[in-house]
C-alpha cells in the first residue's frame, strides 16, 4: 500500500506548528498504526529528515500513551481501541490520513503530536484515593462487596487515563475521566466514606485546569478506547450534587 | 574471600522475617524528614514503594520516563496477582506458596525471601483491596480466586484480564495521594543516565529532562530502583517497546553486582509474529490455559482449518507429555514443548511458528456467557489483532520474551552490592529462581514496594539521620554530569548510516537465535562474537538526528540500544557458564532422553553474580551458594 500523511508538527510547545506531507510506500496492510510510524521515521532518518516525535509504549491498549486525532478522530476510525490497535487494513491504498495530537486547552503540545497530560495527574492528586496508608487495611474479605457493585467499579476503573475524551468534547470537559474515578471508589464501600470530598476536589481541580463543562453530547463515550459509560457522569453529578448539599469542608 | 552477604536473619524460615522487623535499627517519626529517598520508576513496585515511604514522612522524589506514572508497564499485566489466603479451602498456605514458588523457580531463588514474599502476600491483596482495587468477586461478597500455571490450588485473585492495571493503579493512587500532601515529588519525562556515589554509597542520579534535553543532578540518602526488566533485549518481546534495561546496567558499572542475567522467561502464550515491521508481541494471559487447551496436528503440514481436525488426529501436546498438569505446566515448560512441536515441522499459520490454543470444548461445557466474563478482553484483544474470533477458531500462539527473573543482585535487604542502592521488583533478581509462576511478578513487585523496602529502607537509613543532604554541586555529581554529557554528544557525533532501531532488531535476532528458549555451547560462543562486531558498528556506524537539548526520541532509543548492547555480552557470558539446564535456561548439552531439563546440583546450585570490571573486560563471577533448608531439592516434575 501507498499512504499520503498530513501530520501535525510543532517544534516545542511555544512555536507555532504547521502541517507536513510524507508520502509512505510499501505499507503492509498487518502493520499497526504505529509500526507505520516507525516506518516513516525510519525513512525520514536515513534521509536525514527531522522525524516525527509521537508518544506510545505498550502497543497493546492498556498504557495510555497514544494521544492522536486520526482523520479528525480521537485514536482513529474502530470503535473501543486506542491508537495501537489500529491496523493499516483499516485503510484504503492511496489514502491521505491526517494526524494531529488532542486539541484541548488542558492539553498543552509539547512536540509534534505529543500532548502534556499533566493535568490529569493533578486531577489525580487532588482526590482520586482512598486515604489509606500502607499497613492500615483491614482483612479484604471483611469488607464484602457485591458481585454486580466490584463489576461496575471495575468498568469505570477501566479508564486509561488518554485523554480522548477530552479530544472528543466540543468544550474539551474531563467530566467522564473523573466521573470514571469518582464512580469506581463510590460504588465501592471502602471509596464510600470520603466520596463526596473526593467529588468536590476532582471536579474542582478539573475546572481550575482549564477543562470545559460537560454538555452530555456523549462524544467521549463514544470516542473512549475502554468504552467507559457516560453513566458514569451521571453518578458523579449526583455525588457532586449530594455533596455541596451536605458538605461543609 | 567472598564478596557476597546475602544477611539472612538467623532463625527458623517461618520466623526470619518477624524477627528481622523486631530486631532492626528504626527512623523515628521525627528524624525522616531529614532524609530524602530517590525511587526510579513507578510500577508495581516503584509507586507503593515512593508513597509508603511517603506516609511514613520521608522525603521522596519519584521518577518515570513515562509521561505519567500510571503508563509504567506494570498496567499491562494480565492475568493475576497471587496470595496465600487459602480462600478456596483446597490446600493453600504460605509454606505452599512458598513451596511452588521454589520448585517452579528450579531451585534457583533464595529460600528466605521468598518465604517473606509469600507471608506478606495475604497483606498485599488487603491494602490493594482497602485502596479500591476491584478484585473479581463471588455473589456473596467474598473474594474469587483462579488457577495459574505450575500450581494445584486457586490462590489467584484478579480483575478480569486486566489486573496488572487494576493494581498498578491502586499504587498510583496511593501514590497521587502522597504527591497531593507534598511528601512525594514526581518527575516525569525523566531518564535515568547514571547513579552518583558519594564515599562509596549511592547518593543522588542524574537525569535527563527528556522535553527540554537538559541534564539534571538530584541528591539523596538512598536511591531505590524500581526499574523493572529487560525482556526487551529480544526486540520484539511483550514488554513495552521503552521498557529497557539501562538503570541495572548503570547500577552495574558502578560497582552493582548482576545476579543470573540470563534468567529471562519466554512465555508461552503471545500472538506470533505477523510481519518484519512488527515493533512487539502481545501477551495473551497464562490464565486462558485454564480453560483453552494447546494442541498441533498429528500430521505434518496439516493445512485444513483446525475445527475441520477431528479431535483423533489432533495432538494435545501438553496434556500428551504432562498428564498431571495437563496445560496448566509452568511457562518454561510449554514454551520449549510448543517450539519442539514447530521445530519438528507440526506447528501451524503462515509460519509455522504457532501452535492451537482451543476453546471449543470450554465453550460448548460452560457457554461463550461464562467464557466471555473470565476472558472477553482478552479474546476482543486477540480479535482486534488478528481479525480471527477465538470463540469460533482456535487462537494461535507462540512463544516470547517476557520477564527477567536475573536482575541486580541483593541481599536479604533488597540492597544492591552498593551501600544505600536498592532494587525492587522485577529489577532484582532475587525471588523467582530460574523461572517464575504466573501472577507471582505483581505480587513480588508489591509486597517489595508496600511491605518489604519500608522496612529495610527504614533500618539503612537509621545510621544516617546525621549525614547532610549531599549537596548537588559536589565533585560527584559534577563529573557524573559532564560523562554524561559526553556520552550523549559521542552518540550524536557517529552520524554514520543506521538507525537506532536496526541495531536494536539485529541484537533481538542474535539473543533470539543464540541465547532464547535453547542454548547451546557453540551459539552461545558465536552470539558472543556477533555482538563484539554488532557493538563496533554501533559505535561506528550509528545514526541519530536531532540535538541533545530538545525532546529527541532517537537519542533516548540510541543510549538503550549502547546498555543492551552491553548486557546481551553478560546474558551470554552468563548462559556460558551455567552448563547445566535449569528452568527457563535450557542448555541442549544438558538433558534428557526425554528432552526434559537436567539441573546440575553439585555444580551450579549458586546465584551468579557478576562483578564488572571495565567495558572490555572480562567481569568477575562471585557465587552466592543457595542453601535448602525447608524443602526438598528434587526433580521439577510436572508428569
Amino acid at each position: 500500500m501507498k499512504i499520503n500523511l498530513k501530520i501535525w508538527k510543532q517544534a516545542n510547545a511555544k512555536a507555532k506548528g504547521r502541517f507536513e506531507k510524507y508520502e509512505l510506500d510499501g505499507v503492509d496492510p498487518e502493520m499497526s498504526f504505529l509500526e507505520m510510524l516507525d516506518a516513516l521515521n525510519e525513512k525520514l532518518i536515513k534521509e536525514g529528515k527531522e522525524t516525527v516525535a509521537f508518544d506510545h509504549d505498550c502497543h497493546e491498549g492498556i498504557c495510555g500513551s497514544c494521544s492522536l486525532y486520526i482523520n479528525g478522530r480521537p485514536h482513529g476510525p474502530a470503535e473501543e481501541v486506542a491508537t495501537c490497535q489500529i491496523h493499516m487494513r483499516a485503510f484504503k491504498d492511496g489514502e491521505t490520513i491526517t494526524i494531529e495530537p488532542w486539541r484541548a486547552k488542558g492539553f498543552p503540545v509539547v512536540k509534534d503530536l505529543i500532548i502534556d497530560r499533566n493535568a490529569f495527574d493533578k486531577i489525580m492528586a487532588a482526590g482520586g484515593f482512598v486515604s489509606i496508608d500502607a499497613g492500615q487495611a483491614p482483612d479484604a474479605n471483611s469488607v464484602l462487596v457485591s458481585k454486580n457493585d466490584a463489576d461496575k467499579a471495575f468498568d469505570a476503573a477501566a479508564c486509561i487515563g488518554c485523554g480522548a475524551c477530552v479530544a472528543a468534547c466540543k468544550n474539551s470537559s474531563a467530566m467522564l475521566f473523573v466521573a470514571a474515578k469518582v464512580s469506581q471508589l463510590a460504588l465501592l464501600p471502602q471509596g464510600k466514606v470520603e466520596a463526596k470530598r473526593r467529588a468536590l476536589n476532582m471536579v474542582a481541580k478539573m475546572d481550575e485546569l482549564g477543562f470545559g463543562s460537560c454538555t452530555n453530547t456523549g462524544a467521549c463515550e463514544a470516542e473512549c478506547p475502554k468504552g467507559i459509560s457516560i453513566e458514569n457522569i451521571a453518578r458523579l453529578n449526583r455525588e457532586y450534587l449530594s455533596a455541596s448539599f451536605s458538605e461543609s469542608e | 574471600m567472598n564478596k557476597l552477604d546475602s544477611k539472612i536473619p538467623e532463625g527458623p524460615l517461618a520466623e526470619k522475617w518477624n524477627k528481622y522487623k523486631a530486631t532492626q535499627k528504626l527512623v523515628s517519626p521525627n528524624n525522616r524528614k531529614k532524609l530524602d529517598i530517590i525511587v526510579v520508576g513507578t510500577g508495581i513496585a516503584g509507586a507503593p514503594a515512593a508513597a509508603s515511604l511517603g506516609e511514613m514522612g520521608y522525603n521522596v522524589k519519584v521518577f518515570c520516563f513515562q509521561d505519567s506514572p500510571r503508563r509504567a508497564h506494570s498496567v499491562a499485566a494480565q492475568g493475576g496477582i497471587n496470595a496465600a489466603r487459602n480462600n478456596k479451602n483446597d490446600g493453600d498456605s504460605v509454606y505452599r506458596l512458598f513451596y511452588d514458588t521454589i520448585k517452579g523457580g528450579d531451585y534457583r531463588a533464595r529460600e528466605a525471601n521468598v518465604y517473606r514474599v509469600a507471608e506478606v502476600s495475604s497483606e498485599v491483596i488487603d491494602q490493594l483491596t482497602a485502596q479500591g482495587v476491584p478484585f473479581a468477586r463471588e455473589y456473596g461478597g467474598t473474594l474469587t480466586n483462579r488457577t495459574f500455571g505450575g500450581v494445584q490450588v486457586s490462590r489467584t485473585n484478579y480483575a478480569q484480564g486486566q489486573t496488572g492495571q487494576q493494581v498498578l493503579l491502586g499504587g498510583y493512587s496511593a501514590l497521587k495521594r502522597q504527591v497531593g500532601l507534598g511528601k512525594v515529588k514526581m518527575f516525569s519525562r525523566r531518564q535515568m543516565l547514571d547513579i552518583v556515589l558519594v564515599d562509596g554509597k549511592a547518593r543522588g542520579i542524574i537525569t535527563r529532562n527528556l522535553v527540554t534535553g537538559e541534564i539534571e543532578r538530584h541528591s539523596a540518602h538512598a536511591v531505590v530502583l524500581a526499574t523493572g526488566g529487560y525482556g526487551t533485549i529480544y526486540y520484539l518481546s511483550t514488554l513495552a517497546v521503552q521498557s529497557n534495561g539501562s538503570a541495572a546496567m548503570q547500577a552495574y558499572r558502578k560497582g552493582a553486582f548482576f545476579g543470573n542475567p540470563s534468567f529471562i522467561q519466554i512465555h508461552p502464550t503471545c500472538i506470533p509474529v505477523l510481519n518484519e515491521y512488527q515493533s512487539k508481541l502481545t501477551l495473551m494471559s497464562e490464565s486462558l490455559r485454564n480453560d483453552g487447551r494447546i494442541w498441533v496436528p498429528k500430521a505434518k503440514g496439516d493445512k485444513r482449518k483446525p475445527n475441520d481436525i477431528p479431535d483423533e488426529e489432533r495432538d494435545y501436546f501438553l496434556e500428551r507429555r504432562y498428564p498431571a498438569f495437563g496445560n496448566l505446566v509452568p511457562r518454561d515448560v510449554a514454551s520449549r514443548a510448543a517450539k519442539e512441536r514447530c521445530d519438528a515441522g507440526y506447528g501451524v499459520g503462515k509460519t509455522g511458528l504457532a501452535v492451537y490454543l482451543d476453546f471449543r470444548d470450554a465453550v460448548a461445557k460452560q457457554g461463550e456467557k461464562v467464557i466471555k466474563g473470565k476472558y472477553g478482553n482478552l479474546f476482543d484483544m486477540y480479535e482486534k489483532i488478528t481479525g480471527e474470533v477465538p470463540y469460533e477458531t482456535p487462537m494461535m500462539i507462540y512463544p516470547a520474551g517476557h520477564y527477567t527473573m536475573g536482575g541486580l543482585w541483593v541481599d536479604y535487604n533488597l540492597q544492591t552490592t552498593i551501600p544505600g542502592l536498592f532494587a525492587i521488583g522485577e529489577a532484582n533478581f532475587s525471588d523467582h529462581g530460574a523461572n517464575r509462576l504466573g501472577a507471582n511478578s505483581l505480587l513480588q513487585g508489591a509486597a517489595d514496594g508496600y511491605f518489604i523496602a519500608p522496612y529495610t529502607v527504614s533500618n539503612y537509613l537509621a545510621d544516617e539521620i546525621t549525614t547532610k543532604l549531599p549537596s548537588t554541586d559536589a565533585t560527584e555529581f559534577v563529573e557524573a554530569e559532564e560523562k554524561v554529557k559526553a556520552h550523549l554528544d559521542k552518540i550524536l557525533k557517529i552520524n554514520g548510516t543506521k538507525t537506532a532501531t536496526s541495531f536494536h532488531k539485529r541484537l533481538g535476532h542474535i539473543m533470539w537465535e543464540h541465547a532464547g528458549m535453547k542454548r547451546n555451547e557453540e551459539g552461545l560462543k558465536k552470539a558472543l562474537e556477533e555482538i563484539a562486531e554488532l557493538k563496533k558498528e554501533f559505535w561506528s556506524d550509528l545514526k541519530i538526528p536531532g540535538k541533545t537539548d530538545e525532546l529527541n526520541q532517537e537519542l533516548e532509543k540510541a543510549t538503550r540500544v549502547a546498555d543492551f548492547i552491553d548486557l546481551a555480552g553478560l546474558i551470554v557470558r552468563d548462559a556460558l557458564n551455567r552448563k547445566e539446564s535449569c528452568g527457563a535456561h535450557f542448555r541442549e548439552e544438558s538433558q534428557s532422553e526425554g528432552g526434559e531439563a537436567v539441573r546440575i546440583d553439585d555444580k551450579y546450585s549458586y546465584v551468579a553474580a557478576w562483578e564488572y570490571q571495565g567495558d572490555d573486560k572480562e567481569p568477575t563471577l562471585h557465587k552466592e551458594e543457595l542453601k535448602f533448608e525447608n524443602v526438598e531439592v528434587k526433580v521439577r516434575s510436572y508428569k
